[in-house]
């Protein structure tokens, strides 16, 4: 299947300091991709390249063979890239279900001034489909910032999935959760990665295994290597660096 | 029973979807309800009590001069309270709206339609032009540059003798009478230009309603709790700033015009920062998050100035730290704290 994002000799500077070095990259339609590496290897950085939220010292990002390096990032963000932050980053004093509703109108529109927001049925009805697959749906009227860290980061990966993108950035979704909160992430990522392009930041090599196509690996910024888990698994310089030296 | 449910998440065994929930039943007590009731239909309420307004003030002319100042609170809250920019610069919008008003009626033509609909296309211009400037910075560099172009707009109109009056301000704006459905009505007896007022602070009430409900007003309130957010979600958040800051700098400048109406006189001090600072304490008094807030506010701002600056020109004082306190210990305003208290559940 054909490529729906790449990057080309990506990199980013601050100051004196490299954050992505020269990257190559490339995720195929319906993959998902992940990538790996320390903290600090530049991961979170890459994605905000890709969102436009950074722009990049050098290089090219072709999203469906168009080049929107220097787009703006509202811009990509119409064009089908949402991101799932690693800090939590919701609307705070806002209900579940509007973190969520507010992000579905963002398809349609912004300077409606007259009709009521919640007779637009679309979007009520898109918000309690997406509600339901993160499984907050109980929790819809609650404030956002009362939930749990659990529940508000599966309204992170909510809100993402409500711009309706061609392709989702996670960045770290179970960061922090219990290994049962993981669990139902990892089933929630499975779920949607069967019908959309995934790249997935990830620290918990199990997770990773289990969930990816293709890993790709950061060391300082650089591409240390890329593969199937397999290959990757048995990689002796990742093994090295990032493994610890540890057989996964 | 008279009571009410509330449920309660237990915490720690709470798992996937389904908590632990306890059901716990609350005595509620009359004032708790009435609070709940106001806070349900804000409108409903203060379109009630602003009838019955002028005749429990102690003089009506108070209560136009309350429901003007809380219109341009209301109208200055659009910015603060329901977008999250802290402008000190509204005096400019309200200022302007007052000048174009008299201005209108003084030269151009003598019909109070008329010179209000200037009022308020002259100050949502004038925060078009300078929200443009003012928009792509945020916190305190939005809020000096919104007072610096206002105290610009303040030495304009100072200089400007021949349109303004300078220092003497805008004097002897006419009294003309209200043409409506061919009649000409005299609207000058305090009563009667209390209810005058008050059809055109109930339909910005109305109208302003409704854009806090459309789908606009959702994103203005995304936009005010997380910014970042909302860009990522593909919204042009400094476009959203920009048309709030126009839509409140309408408002202001339609509370001048009426101001203008009210005093027969524009005074430059509307367009000093004294007057931005003034909208400032009244919504922060009465609490940014609602509706009723700003007209609280400007009541007992308006109300205490009314009833010290007889007994001392330096009201101010004692003002003062009433605000301090208030910003200090009740930080949600007089409505907000009233509103908390009476939701507050029992640990
Ligand atoms: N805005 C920034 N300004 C300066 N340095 C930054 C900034 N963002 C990230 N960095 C640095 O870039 C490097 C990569 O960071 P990051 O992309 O967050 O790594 P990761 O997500 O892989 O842990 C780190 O050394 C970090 O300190
Ligand atoms: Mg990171």
């Amino acid at each position: 299947m054909g490529e729906i994002l790449k990057t080309i000799n990506l990199t980013k500077n601050f100051g004196g300091l490299s954050a992505v070095v020269d990257v190559n990259f490339v995720v195929k339609k319906g993959d998902l991709q992940s990538i790996i590496g320390p903290n600090g290897a530049g991961k979170s950085t890459f994605f905000k390249l890709i969102t436009g939220e950074l722009e990049p010292t050098r290089g090219q990002i072709i999203f469906f063979n168009k080049d929107i390096t220097s787009l703006p990032q509202t811009a990509i963000s119409h064009l089908g890239i949402a991101v799932s932050y690693q800090i939590t980053n919701i609307f705070p004093m806002l209900t579940v279900f509007e973190n969520v509703r507010v992000a579905v109108q963002s398809r349609k529109t912004t300077f409606n001034l007259w009709s009521k927001a919640i007779s637009h049925k679309e979007f009520v009805e898109q918000t309690r489909h997406i509600l339901e697959q993160i499984n907050l749906s109980d929790f819809k009227d609650e404030i956002a910032a009362n939930l749990s860290h659990g529940h508000q980061k599966r309204l992170e990966i909510g809100i993402a999935l409500a711009t309706q993108p061609k392709l989702l950035l996670l960045d770290e979704p179970t960061a922090g959760l219990s290994p049962m909160e993981t669990r139902q992430t990892i089933e929630l990522i499975k779920k949607i990665a069967q019908d959309l392009t995934i790249i997935l930041v990830e620290h918990k090599m199990k997770v990773v295994m289990e969930v990816s196509d293709r890993i790709t690996v950061l060391h300082y910024g650089k591409l240390l290597a890329q593969g199937t888990p397999d290959e990757i698994r048995n990689n002796e310089e990742v093994r090295r660096v990032y493994l610890g030296g540890v057989k996964i | 029973m008279i009571g009410r449910l509330t449920m309660k998440e237990t915490g720690i065994g709470e798992t996937f979807g389904l908590g632990n929930r306890e059901l716990r039943v609350e005595k509620v007590g009359w004032w708790q309800r009435l609070v709940e009731l106001v806070s349900r239909n804000p409108l409903v309420f203060i379109f009630i009590f602003f009838i019955i307004f002028p005749f429990v003030v102690p003089y009506k002319a108070l209560a136009t001069q309350i429901i003007i100042w809380g219109l341009f609170a209301l109208g200055y809250n659009v910015c603060l309270g329901y977008t999250g920019m802290l402008s000190f610069g509204h005096a400019a919008y309200f200022g302007i709206g007052a000048y174009t008003a008299g201005i209108v009626l003084i030269r151009l033509w003598q019909n109070i339609w008329f010179s209000l609909l200037c009022g308020l296309l002259m100050g949502g211009i004038t925060a078009f032009i300078l929200g443009y400037l003012c928009i792509k910075r945020r916190g305190i560099y939005f809020a000096m540059l919104t007072l610096a172009f206002a105290q610009l707009l303040y030495f304009v109109g100072f200089q400007w003798v021949d349109l303004t009056g300078g220092d003497n301000g805008l004097r002897n704006i006419p009294a003309v009478p209200l043409s409506i459905f061919g009649l000409s009505i005299n609207i000058y007896t305090p009563l009667r230009f209390y209810f005058f007022v008050l059809v055109f602070v109930a339909s910005s009430l109305l109208a302003i309603n409704r854009i806090l409900q459309s789908p606009f007003g959702h994103v203005l309130q995304a936009v005010r709790e997380n910014d970042q957010r909302a860009k990522s979600c593909g919204y042009e958040t400094s476009n959203v700033r920009w048309m709030a800051f126009v839509i409140s700098g309408a408002i202001s400048g339609l509370a001048g015009g009426l101001y203008a109406l009210y005093l027969h006189f524009v005074g430059i001090e509307s367009l000093y920062w004294t007057t931005s600072g003034q909208v400032v304490m009244m919504t922060l008094l009465g609490g940014m998050g609602s509706f009723i807030g700003p007209f609280i506010g400007a009541g007992v701002f308006l109300y205490i100035e009314d009833t010290l600056s007889v007994i001392t020109p330096n009201w101010m004082i004692f003002l003062g730290p009433v605000f301090v306190l208030c910003v200090l210990f009740f930080p949600a305003g007089i409505w907000g704290t009233i509103k908390d208290l009476s939701t507050r559940r029992r640990k």
